[in-house]
Order: structure tokens, then sequence, then C-alpha cells
């Protein structure tokens, strides 16, 4: 048990101390700080935000009201009474003075009509709003005309009430809904990140062992298997020893950030009240994916002799990553789907579906703990296969980089 | 402390790496293994050391399997080096010599020993990818020893160094023999076996073709090499009766003939011809007895 502990310290110790890390370290300390303080960061680059639009009212009596109609819809959008001539104020806006500008008339039936003029129609909000505000104030003229009273036309625009009720016990109102899906989101992603990175980081580490030959020594001294879990677990303290660094930074900075943590912008992340049984799972989750997948990686980068050879080789395994990420991507907008219920139980896409599914929904005990055990079989399994085709192929070199070498490699284990 | 390759064969899928090889190599002697490449030199090596589990056979020493309970009593030098290339020698050193069960001070001390040794004290705080290649293996060869081995198995120690540190290591070796280490040691170099080792093997194709000491070795081939020298042309011995194989030299001539009595009669037969500068009969090297019984297949 000794070498082991030798072998487990060595890995995390240097892996700390190399440049490398402590690099990509710094650099994502400074991704979490900066999007932790996203708001602030908007505003800074924001500062003259909303957009300005010259309105030229030929009518003069549609500025008015058009004015107050929009500032409903959008504060930002700003208008700007001109007396100057369409040519003049194009102009304005080609030079960026204004977004647009719009014309307003009167038609025969004396309803509103408008021409809008921009530089591009790159952003449709913009649009959007104005037609919004203009189809309000035609309504509203219309409405006049028919000489509706002001009681009549706002019991015409009172919104119907419609009270949602979930029969299930425990449901997630839309609300809480949205508020999951934030954090579900965000935690996703690290289980993803998290999971191709590191895996990745095992895979490199076993092939350069191998390909510069030191790997010879150590199997001499220490059996591959052993060496094997103890790689496994020294860069699996290291990837926590890392995320708890991004979580520390995160909170504390977020908590700097507390004022507009619940409203604005983080709202929608549902950081105000984060729920601890979902953070359990995220980390629950995080730790048994990268135990399946760290096991592949190794045995993946054992096949391989040259470090130029491991991308290659690991690639069918990204891809599963990828497409276990894809497959959460869809099912955020309906964790309840079958495709989903069925997809979290395939051991290789448990941990991120499983989780999502936990994330957003009221799922029974039982079945997390069948979609876990599943996943621990399949670890288990993986481990005793992954040593066997790890022993040989530490010991195999060559222009070794097909799947056909597990067959090689196993056969060097085998004493017939 | 005995290790005894019994009947040993290695099968991967239809191919056969070693075939019934039997050894016997005593204790605090220095073996040679002689073989070309894809001989099955490195294959039994990784059997001894329990790499690999032979198909057939029991490889003990001391009348036990070696595995990794043992591990700390084997030195290894592989044939392909390898080393961390962006680790400082010291950490390199210690992480292995902990591994074979050293704690960090002893190891320490043992490397400065042999950096000291090898007069390179200044490399302990080098990273090994800024060694030159000679300089590297000296460090793998510490690695190898830094624990002080029983059984210490050297696979191609000498290949890729300058004559200088050819003779360092060397004498590093010969001195861990004589302070009682079993020494395995390969390589494709004749002479560097001819010089060190009392029993050698030589394997061809997975079998051992010849096995034993040095000096039966020499005897039971029985062929001899005859050097002569002279003013006048040896022509005519190429044809002479118990001569087998010819070479001319600048200054005269090479011969490998049967046996001591056929020196004699050629003597006889050149005698009064002219001037004979030198005619000296010789062991044949290890080197004729190697090309004899591996043959062609040998490069």
């Amino acid at each position: 048990m000794n070498n082991f502990w030798i072998i487990l310290h060595h890995t995390y110790v240097n892996k700390l101390k190399s440049k490398s890390f402590i690099t990509t370290t710094l650099l994502s300390i400074v991704i979490v700080i900066a999007m932790t303080n996203i708001n602030k960061i908007i505003e800074v680059f924001d500062g003259d935000s909303g957009y300005k639009v010259a309105v030229l009212d030929e009518t003069g009596q549609l500025y008015e009201p058009f004015k107050k109609q929009l500032s409903v819809i959008n504060k930002e959008i700003k208008l700007f009474k001109s007396n100057k001539s369409v040519e003049k104020v194009e102009e304005a806006v080609e030079n960026g003075d204004y977004d647009g500008v719009i014309l307003l008339h009167l038609n025969k039936e004396q309803l509103p009509e408008a021409i809008f003029k921009a530089k591009s129609f790159s952003d449709t909000s913009l649009f959007t709003d104005i037609q919004t505000g203009l189809q309000q104030l035609k309504t509203m003229l219309a409405a006049s005309k028919i000489n509706l009273t002001p009681e009549q036309l706002q019991k015409l625009y009172e919104p119907v009430s419609i009270e949602k009720v979930a029969l299930e016990k425990n449901a997630k109102t839309e609300e809480e809904l949205n508020q999951a899906r934030g954090l579900v989101y965000i935690l996703l992603f690290v289980i993803y990140f998290s999971v191709i990175m590191y895996a990745s980081m095992i895979a490199m580490e076993v092939a350069t062992e191998k390909s510069s030959r030191v790997m010879e020594i150590l199997i001499s001294s220490v059996s591959p298997i052993k060496q094997m879990f103890a790689k496994i677990i020294g860069i699996g303290l290291l990837s926590l020893t890392q995320l708890t660094a991004f979580l520390l930074i995160g909170y504390f900075s977020l908590k700097q950030n507390m004022k507009s943590l619940n409203d604005g912008f983080f709202e929608v992340f549902g950081f105000g009240n984060i729920p601890v049984e979902t953070i359990f799972y995220a980390i629950l989750f995080l730790i048994l994916g990268y135990f399946l997948y760290a096991t592949l990686a190794a045995f993946l980068g054992s096949l391989v002799s040259r470090i130029e050879d491991v991308q290659q080789m690991i690639t069918p395994m990204t891809f599963l990553v990828i497409a276990g990420f894809m497959i959460a991507m869809f099912g955020l907008a309906k964790p309840d789907a079958t495709f989903i219920t069925v997809t979290s139980y395939i051991p290789f896409f448990t941990p991120m579906i499983m989780f999502l599914r936990v994330g957003m929904l009221e799922v029974p005990l039982w079945e997390i703990i069948l979609g876990i055990g599943i996943l621990l079989v399949t670890i288990i399994a993986l481990a005793i296969f992954g040593a066997k085709v790890y022993r040989g192929g530490v010991l195999m070199y060559g222009k070794s980089n097909s799947f056909k070498d597990i067959k090689k490699a196993l056969q060097l284990t085998k004493n017939e | 402390m005995v290790l005894q390759i019994n009947h040993v064969t290695k099968r991967f899928g239809t191919f056969t790496a070693v075939n019934n090889l039997s050894l016997t190599i005593p204790e605090k002697e220095m073996f040679g293994f002689l073989g070309a490449n894809g001989a099955g030199k490195t294959t039994t090596f990784r059997m001894i050391l329990g790499l690999l589990d032979p198909s057939e056979g029991r490889i003990t020493w001391n009348g036990k399997e070696l595995n990794y309970s043992t591990s700390h009593l084997v030195g290894y030098l592989p044939e392909e080096r390898g080393l961390y290339p962006k680790l400082k020698v010291r950490d390199q050193i210690i992480y292995l010599a902990r591994l074979k069960g050293m704690s960090k001070r002893e190891a320490l001390k043992e490397l400065r020993w042999w950096l000291e040794r090898f007069k390179v004290p200044e490399y302990e705080n080098k990273r090994v990818e800024e060694l030159s290649k000679g300089n590297q293996q000296k460090i793998q060869f510490i690695a190898a020893v830094i624990h002080k081995p029983k059984l210490l198995i050297l696979d191609e120690p000498f290949s890729g160094l300058d004559p200088v540190n050819v003779e360092l290591l060397k004498e590093a070796v010969l001195s861990l023999k004589e302070s009682g280490t079993t020494i395995v040691f390969s390589s494709h170099q004749m002479h560097h076996v001819e010089e060190m080792c009392e029993h050698l093997c030589i394997l061809h194709k997975g079998k051992p073709v010849v096995h034993g000491s040095l000096k039966e070795i020499k005897r039971a081939f029985g062929k001899k090499n005859l050097i002569i020298h002279a003013d006048f042309s040896l022509d005519a011995l190429k044809q002479f009766p118990g001569v087998v194989k010819v070479k001319n030299t600048t200054e005269g001539m090479e011969l490998q003939i049967e046996g001591e009595h056929v020196a004699q009669r050629i003597l006889s037969e050149i005698a009064g011809k002219g001037f004979i500068r030198k005619f000296a009969l010789e062991e044949p090297s290890l080197n004729d007895i190697f090309i004899e019984k591996v043959g062609d297949s040998y490069e």
C-alpha cells in the first residue's frame, strides 16, 4: 500500500507545482471572477445603453402618445422629435448619431403608419419593440374612433386570469424550474468541463510516462494496476483542489456582488437560494463521472506510445462526453421527456443526465440509486478490464494507435 | 541466492518469443546474455522481473518466484532509457528510490555518493532534458542501483556511450559485482561480455544455442584463430586442409582453423619459404562463436 501513496503523492504534488497547472488555474480564476461580476462588466461597457431613435412626425400629434406607449415597453429606447428634413436625419443615422429614424404619418382612414429606417437590422429587438408600440398606438386610436370609453377599453385589454396548479406533489413551479435550470446548467457545464479536462490529463500523464520510457522502471517497482489507480486518484484530488479553489473564489466574489444577487441578471440562475441537495448530487455525479472517464482515459492512454497520438486515441471518449452534454442541453428544456429518462440510465450519460433530472424534477430515490448502481457496476467492470489492458498496454511500443491494440494488450497480460 | 530459469516458454499469440529456456545463474556472478535483435532477451528480462508471466515454466530466485514483494531486491536498467524529462535529477531519483522502499534521506545520500563517483555532482538540481544522452544514462544507472539490489538486470548498459563513460560504467558494474550483487546483462557488443562475464548464453530466436562458462564455450567450439604476418604470398593456404575461413589483412592473413594440429602443419608448410614476422595461435573470439551460431540472421 505504501507505494500507492508515494505515487499518489508524486502525481498530485508534481502536477500542482507544474507551470501549466498554475497558469490554467490562474486564468480560470480570472474567468470565474469575471463571470461572477458580469453585471458590472456589462454596465461598464453599456454606459450609454439604450437606443436613440429620431422621430419625424408629419401629423404633429402622434409623437407624444407613441412615446408614452414605447416607454412602457422598453425604457431603454429614447425618442427624439426632429424637425429636420428626411435626408438630414438619414445622414445622422448613418453617422451613428441615432440608431434609427421613424417617419410617422396617418393613412386614409386616419390610422398611423410608419416607415422605419436603420443602418441595418442586425438588432431585431429594437424593431420588434417599435412595432409593438406602434401597434398599441393604432389599436388605441382605432378604439377611440368607435367611441369606446376608457373603461371599456381597459376591460378589453385586461389580461385573462389563469391560475396554475400542479397536481403532482412537490412538483416545481415554473419559477422554481427556471431557477433550477440556471443552476443545473452551470453545474452541468462544470461536470462536462471537468470530466473532459481531467480525463485527458490522465491520458496525457500515462502517455508521457510511456513515451519517456520511465514506465518500464515504474512497473518494475510497482504493479501497473496499483500505479494506474494511484494516478487516477492523484489527479482526482488535484481536480477537487482546483474546483474547490474555483468554487470558493466564485462564492466570495458573488458575495461581494450580493446586492445584485437577488435581482437582475443572477435571478435567472437561481443563485439566491441554492438548494443544498442539488450541490450534493452535483459533487456525487462529478466524482462518479470522473472515475468512469478517468479509467477509460487511463487505459486508452496506455495504448499509445507517442504523446501526439493521445488526442486521436481519446477522441471517441470525448465524443461520448459531448453527446452526453448535448442530450443534457436538450433535457434542460424538457427534463421529463422519455428520451431523457432512458438515457439517464446509460452509464456513460448518467453523470450528466441523471443529475439533470435530479436537479430539475422530483425523481424518486430508487431511480437515482438504480442509476448510480448501474454506473458503479460499469466503473468497476471498466476498472478491471482497463487494468488488464493497461498492464499489457504499457509494455507495448511501436506505432500503436488503433483499437486493435486492446486485443494485443490483453494478449500480453494473458498467461496461457 | 540462485536465479533459476526453468523450462520457460513465452508465446504472444502464435509467435514464440522465448522457447524452452533453462538457465541457472549463480549468486555473485556476472551473467551475459547475447542475442541478435528480437532474440528474446528483453522478454526474458521482463519475465524475470515479473512484468510478464511465462506461458510455461517457472523463474525462481532462491526457490521463490519474484514479484512485487521482492522488487526492492531487484534493480533494472531497461534497454530503452527513460526518465521524466521535466523533473530534476534529485526529485526523480528520490521518487524512484522511494518506490523501492528507501527513505528520502537515504536516497539523497546515495544519490550524492553516486554523482560524486560519476564526477557529475552538479547535476543534482538539473532537469533530465538538459543533460546529454550519456549523462542521462548515468542517472538511469543510478536509478537502477541506488537501492543496493541483490539482483541487477542491465539491458544493453553500454550502448550509446563514449569510451570514457563506458569505462566509468564498467568499473561501477564490476565494483557492484565485488560487493556481492548478482548481475545479468545483455549486449550485442561481444567484447563487453567477453571481458566481464564468467557465464553466458547466446539466444537465437528464443532458443539458447550456446550456454555455459566462457572458457568451456571457447574450448567446446574447438576452432582456433591463426594470425600470420609474412613477406611472401600466403594464398596457397586458402586450400590447405583444416582451414575453415580466411581473411586477408594488410600485413598477412587471419585464418580460422579446425584445431591446434592444423597450425602445426601450416607452420611446417610455410617454414623456409621466406621471413615470417608473426605466427600466433589465438582462442576464438566470442564474436566468431556468435557469428557461427547465430549465422546470417545477425546483423
